[in-house]
């Protein structure tokens, strides 16, 4: 997990004759090249980078390649447990683990803002790295541009990636059947929680950190011992569980049947969200997945999980149904039953 | 998490559920005034497993429902074309006015803040001072002491660019509006135990006699909600009206007379408009006269042109529980929590919303 002081000791940022980012830094031109001279190609190195060229060339093998895209655009940039560095790096590896793909190469793009200190972007780009490495994955090439102030929110990052999928993946929605497992790898609805917690006008005291991790040794051990009875994998980023799954009984036409008491939640996020009047099924998580298996080797996917260090909570919350088609319901705690809905639009705290 | 997972206790709730299945002999219909309640009896499923004979009637106590349209209007306008700070409890921003909600106005460049304390607002103006705030005071009894604080904080700071625009109603004067209407068979409420917390409970005494009504005041867990429901029916079936306290782990009778205190030195009691039910005397609070400059309805004087509610939308009826949010025409076909045409299907409080969502389940659970 991140860990701001050991990455400031390994990577202490370089003196520099500039301390913010200028328009003239995304100009293309010599300031650009001094922004990515000053230690950004050390940091991130590697033979594919080195090469400075438009794009990036590596060779292929045999199979299927995923590809995935995802612009990161949060705010604050530096919350408790991560920053949109190691985000940006993370999220796009697990959208290729969700794809049953290891990640392999990742681009970098950086839109910055004018003002933005170059002590926060280097903590950032530090992020990026230690994120890179711990997921086994390449930078290999990148795009830096320069907003004028105002224009933009100190920086936005956009990664894309490229993965092998692993040989034994058979994911897809078409798979998904009646009698499935649905698995939980975690506790839900921490990112969002330990995002909220720093948000301007919120600011309210917890231990609650970003859960912000890469899933793709997790997922590729699951495949590894299980393959096709490993029907879907999806990460509830946005929009949290709820909508996930939402998505899946509508495209399925399927229902979905969650209870409410097997799913995992840690006490304070639970106590945050009560306090905020937010329903912990729609906050955004970054560091779980939810995954719809065959019912016969459940169990043992879970009993599995449990056993590695990032999914030691896993738990099944839920099954796939024929009935009540494309509509997620939720069995209370208390025995009672209700609708899950899409949310409409951002969850908006309740006045009371 | 102490004092909360106790009531949310599955076996306590069939046990209560039980004994509510033995009490009851024939049909009730029993309101709950708060909004919250109504969140909660639907978010856990508390109404499917009530027995038949049990109605209960979802009643006027969002306070995002009731707010007039007029008022939205303003705050829009303020937001967009006077250029204020305008903060407001989350919830407030997605209730349509009558030309777009806060949240519109927000996308259209506005500057709409969601906080979760009107302290914050007064913060944000001791921090931009060429600019004024305007907090969107919006609630019942509950968030009034507040609100008022905020007042108070900002004279005691000197903060001159900070105001609140008022929307505050009060709980009892709606349980009389719904007594007054013939058509409204309502045979008990639950009255709202965050309320009650601040206020005291000895304004429903007078309610309880003169309607010869029992009134439990009850608290928002599950446990709460069938042990005030229980409490009720007994109540019903012995033919008693009394006032009842359920929550009394919370609410003491006098209330909390600090919070009441602030109150009075900030607000005092108004005519109120409902929206939906219309105007109802004395039944909310306003700014005194002498905190004036914090008004923001009188510091801006706006006067908005008051456009008339959707003909189609009967939220007045469901306010008062007259009818049931399905049995209204534009219910989940022109009315949806995505296009709402009344306050009511926007709040995740207002009962058209809860039933948009219940009535869902009904049709493919059953």
């Amino acid at each position: 997990m991140y860990n701001k002081v050991k990455m400031q000791l390994q990577c202490p940022m370089p003196k520099l004759d500039f301390e913010i980012i200028t328009l003239g830094h995304g100009s293309g031109g010599l300031l650009t090249n001094r922004l990515l001279d000053s230690g950004v190609f050390d940091l991130l190195k590697n033979e594919l980078l080195d090469e400075r060229h438009d794009g990036a060339r590596f060779p292929v093998t045999n199979g299927q390649m995923a590809f995935s895209t995802d612009s990161y655009v949060i705010s604050p940039i530096f919350f408790p447990g991560g920053n949109i560095g190691e985000l940006a790096v993370n999220g796009t590896v697990n959208d290729l683990a969700m794809c049953g793909a290891q990640a392999q190469y990742l681009s970098l793009a950086f839109i910055l803002e004018e003002g933005l200190r170059m002590e926060e972007f280097w903590e950032i780009l530090v992020g990026v790295k230690f994120a890179a490495e711990a997921a086994g994955v390449r930078i290999v090439t990148g795009d830096t541009k320069v907003v004028e102030r105002g224009k933009g929110d100190k920086i936005f990052i956009n990664t894309s990636g490229v993965g092998m999928v692993h040989p034994k993946a058979e994911i897809g929605k078409k798979r998904v059947q009646p009698g499935d497992k649905i698995i939980v790898s975690g506790p839900i609805a921490s990112h969002g929680i330990a995002i909220l917690s720093v948000r301007q006008g919120l600011e309210f005291e917890t231990a609650i950190v970003s859960d912000t991790t890469n899933l793709n040794d997790s997922v590729m051990a699951l495949l590894d011992q299980f393959g096709s009875g490993i029907r879907l994998l999806h990460d509830p980023t946005r929009g949290g569980v709820a909508t996930v799954l939402n998505e899946l009984a509508r495209d399925t036409r399927l229902g979905m049947d969650l209870q409410e008491a097997a799913i995992p939640v840690l006490e304070e996020v639970q106590g945050a969200c009560e306090l905020l009047g937010l329903d912990p099924l729609y906050v955004a998580n970054e560091g779980i997945f939810i995954a719809v298996v065959a019912p016969e080797i459940a169990d043992l996917v879970v009993e599995t999980m449990k056993s590695r260090e990032k999914t030691t909570q896993a738990t099944i919350m839920g099954s796939v149904t024929a009935e009540h088609p494309k509509q997620v319901l939720l069995h209370s705690k208390i025995g009672g039953k209700r609708v899950v809905n899409m949310p409409v639009g951002e969850q908006l705290p309740r006045i009371c | 998490m102490k004092f909360m997972t106790e009531f949310r206790d599955a076996d306590v709730v069939a046990q209560y559920m039980e004994e509510i299945r033995r009490t009851v002999t024939r049909p009730w219909t029993i309101m709950e005034v708060c909004g919250g309640q109504t969140h909660s009896l639907v978010k856990n499923g508390i109404l499917q497993l009530l027995p038949p004979e049990v109605r209960m009637v979802h009643g006027p106590g969002c306070p995002v429902c009731v707010t007039p349209l007029n008022l939205i209007d303003k705050a829009v306008h303020l937001a967009l074309d006077k250029g204020v700070i305008l903060c407001s409890y989350g919830d407030m921003l997605r209730v349509p006015g009558s030309k777009m909600s806060l949240l519109e106005a927000k996308a259209a460049g506005a500057d709409v803040r969601i906080l979760y304390s009107p302290l914050e607002a007064v913060k944000i103006a001791s921090e931009t001072p060429g600019r004024e705030v305007v907090f969107f005071a919006v609630g019942f009894e509950t968030t009034a002491p507040a609100n008022a604080l905020s007042v108070l904080h900002a004279q005691h700071l000197g903060v001159k660019n900070y105001s609140i625009l008022t929307s505050h109603v009060l709980v009892p004067p709606a349980i009389e509006a719904v007594m007054n209407d013939e058509e409204a068979q309502i045979q008990a409420f639950l009255a709202a135990g965050h309320v009650c917390t601040i206020m005291g409970i000895s304004e429903y005494e007078p309610l309880v006699q003169r309607y010869k009504i029992p009134i439990v005041v009850t608290g928002f867990e599950p446990v709460d909600l069938v042990q005030g429901i229980l409490m009720t029916v007994r109540q019903l079936e012995r033919g008693e009206y009394k006032l009842e306290n359920q929550y009394s782990r919370v609410v003491r009778p006098e209330g909390n007379p600090e919070a009441i205190k602030v109150i009075r030195q900030v607000f005092e009691e108004s005519d109120r408009e409902w929206r939906g039910i219309g105007n109802i005397p004395n039944s909310g609070y306003e700014v005194r006269a002498d905190l004036a400059e914090y008004d923001a309805d009188k510091k801006f004087a706006v006067n908005i042109e008051k456009v008339p509610e959707s003909e189609e939308c009967i939220a007045g009826l469901v306010l008062k529980g007259i009818k049931k949010p399905h049995e209204c025409p534009a219910f989940g076909k022109k009315c949806t929590p995505q296009f709402p045409l009344g306050a009511p299907m926007v709040s995740s409080e207002g009962a058209c919303a809860a039933y948009y969502h219940f009535s869902q389940l009904l049709e493919n659970v059953q």
